[in-house]
């Protein structure tokens, strides 16, 4: 069994994207759609690596990740933002709430294969 | 302004008419001949008594002489040395400066509306630009279908072995994301086509109903005839409206008709007329007639105001989430089109007490700050169910009034837009007081 990604997305077929690269690069990847739950998503799925969406319904990814640093510490669970919004004011609030790697849409699937191998060997 | 619409100006033209000397018509009104040149050369205010004996020896009404376009700029350099900041212009020289130096005055008067005008633009380009949610929305939602379509595609084009039923998805994901991807760049690009036009361009499925409804007055004579709304052809009506582009909008309008057949039925034309004679606007009574819903009142006058009452009554409709849904607009009461509205409406305040209707006088803030009076009420929607809250609808009923009453509470549009600077409820700056 290899490492756990969870993956936040809301959009299906990005899901369905992602999840079949990391699927074959070996990576456990289990999904989730909303924001409403997705703490007590994390916190049961206890994953080695989480994958963010920013803009989520119910709750945005900022949210999210502010209230999972509260409760697990900064540095015990690598998160990796995904966003259409690439402004600096949206990093600046990334990196505040305690993101380890902010990426851009669109992304290409290599370069989001190297961000995920890289932020779970570090 | 041209010198000779100055009341002093006209009594001089009026003398040349009447082939008087100036001494005569002094010594008629029983006053010097140079006080007469100082007037006549708009050097000393006139009005009262005098002005009065002066048109009756010339003959004419004493309006000819003194009102018209000299009163509307003396008026509109008052406003303008209202908001004059920190300068401080001579009132009680006012008419001296309009009259000794009237190329100046107009320039000022022009100068102000253009500020007013610039104002009202740059309120409305701001508006757009920092709270224009469509595009911010259309934008993110082309961004995210190209990463779809770029991964996607990248896997098919990349991976060496792939599953038939994994491939198979995949052209289905990219010809959905495609299609999907197209459509919104269409209307990305027709939004951003008419940004040029600050007050044409339609951006949401409402504002293209809101055309519609506009353009027919909100006056709809198929629904008027008894039950004749019932046998309507709705989609038939919206598919030939020009304003309604998208399936969205022709949606939201067949919704917005049905409903308004529906109270034309509820509350007929001319036994509305007959009440309102007989009553006037006595809300609890003209339910009470009609066994209707007070927001069935409401939006039954307010689409007959234009034709059945003598002033046209404005109506704003939101849902519990404070969102706008149904705006029609009473001048002098702005409507934001993109930012949230002022907390401070009734509006919003019938939220909190569903069921118990709202009147309450307002000022609208800002240089043509008007009074009106706002009856508010929020009602359930849908069919009540067990256990269920139920979701609420707010109706605000904006009727324009002569003048405020002492205690009216002043109100504004948006926050944006707003110049009242210590109101507890502003969420942000206001581009009005503070600049872009």
């Amino acid at each position: 069994m290899g490492k756990r990604v969870l993956l936040i997305e809301d959009e299906p077929n990005i899901i369905e994207a992602i999840s079949f690269i990391l699927s074959r690069d070996g990576w456990a990847v289990a999904t989730h759609s909303n924001g409403h739950d997705a703490v007590d998503v994390v916190e049961e799925a206890k994953p080695d690596l989480l994958i963010l969406d920013v803009m989520l319904p119910g709750k945005s990814g900022f949210e999210i990740l502010r209230h999972l640093r509260e409760n697990y510490g900064p540095q015990d669970l690598p998160v990796m933002m995904l966003t259409a919004r690439g402004q600096l004011k949206d990093r600046e609030m990334a990196e505040k709430a305690g993101v380890n790697r902010f990426m851009t849409k669109p992304f290409s699937n290599a370069e989001m294969l190297e961000a995920v191998r890289e932020l779970v060997a570090s | 302004m041209a010198r000779d619409t100055l009341t002093g100006s006209r009594i001089r033209e009026r003398r040349a008419m009447a082939g008087m000397r100036q001494s005569e018509l002094a010594r008629e009104v029983g006053i010097s001949a140079s006080y007469l040149n100082l007037i006549e050369h708009n050097r000393r205010r006139i009005g009262g008594k005098l002005l009065v004996d002066i048109a009756q020896v010339l003959g004419v009404e004493p309006s000819i002489l003194s009102e018209g376009a000299e009163a509307a700029m003396i008026a509109t350099l008052r406003e303008a040395a209202a908001g004059a900041g920190r300068a401080q212009p001579e009132l009680d020289r006012i008419d001296e400066f309009a009259g000794r130096f009237p190329g100046w005055a107009e320039l000022a008067v022009e100068n102000h509306r253009r500020i007013a005008s610039l104002e009202r633009v740059a309120a409305t380009l701001t508006d757009r630009l920092t709270h224009d949610p469509h595009l911010a929305t259309s934008m993110h939602e082309v961004l995210t279908m190209v990463t779809a379509i770029r991964s996607t595609a990248s896997i098919l084009a990349e991976t060496q072995e792939i599953e038939p039923e994994w491939e198979k998805r995949f052209q289905r994901n990219l010809n959905e994301d495609s299609r999907r991807l197209a459509e919104s760049t269409q209307q990305l690009v027709s939004y951003l086509d008419g940004a040029g036009d600050v007050g044409a361009s339609l951006t949401s499925p409402m504002e293209e109903v809101e055309a519609m409804l506009a353009t027919h007055r909100y006056h709809f004579p198929q629904l008027e005839e008894g039950d004749a709304a019932i046998g309507f052809d709705f989609e038939g009506f919206v598919a030939e409206q020009p304003q309604l582009t998208s399936q969205g909008a022709r949606d939201l309008a067949v919704t917005t008709l049905r409903q308004l057949g529906a109270d034309a039925r509820a509350m007929p034309r001319e036994q509305v007329a007959t009440v309102l004679r007989e009553c006037g606007m006595e809300f609890t009574e003209i339910m009470r007639r009609f066994r209707v819903p007070m927001a069935t009142v409401f939006r039954r006058l307010a689409i007959l105001s234009d034709t059945l009452l003598p002033q046209s009554l404005g109506l704003v409709m939101c849902d519990g989430s404070g969102m706008l849904m149904l705006r029609k607009p009473v001048e002098g009461f702005p409507v934001p089109r993109f930012s949230a509205a002022c907390p401070k409406w009734p509006l919003f305040q019938a939220l909190n007490r569903p069921l118990r209707p709202i009147r309450q006088q307002v000022t609208v803030t800002g240089r043509d700050a008007r009074p009106f009076e706002c009856y508010a009420v929020t009602e359930a929607i849908g069919v009540a169910a067990f256990n269920e809250d139920p979701l609420y609808h707010s109706y605000m009923l904006v009727v324009p009034l002569e003048r405020a009453a002492p205690d009216a509470r002043e109100v504004g549009s948006s926050c944006r837009v707003c110049p009242s600077m210590d109101c507890e409820g502003r969420r942000e700056p206001s581009i009005l007081v503070q600049g872009l």
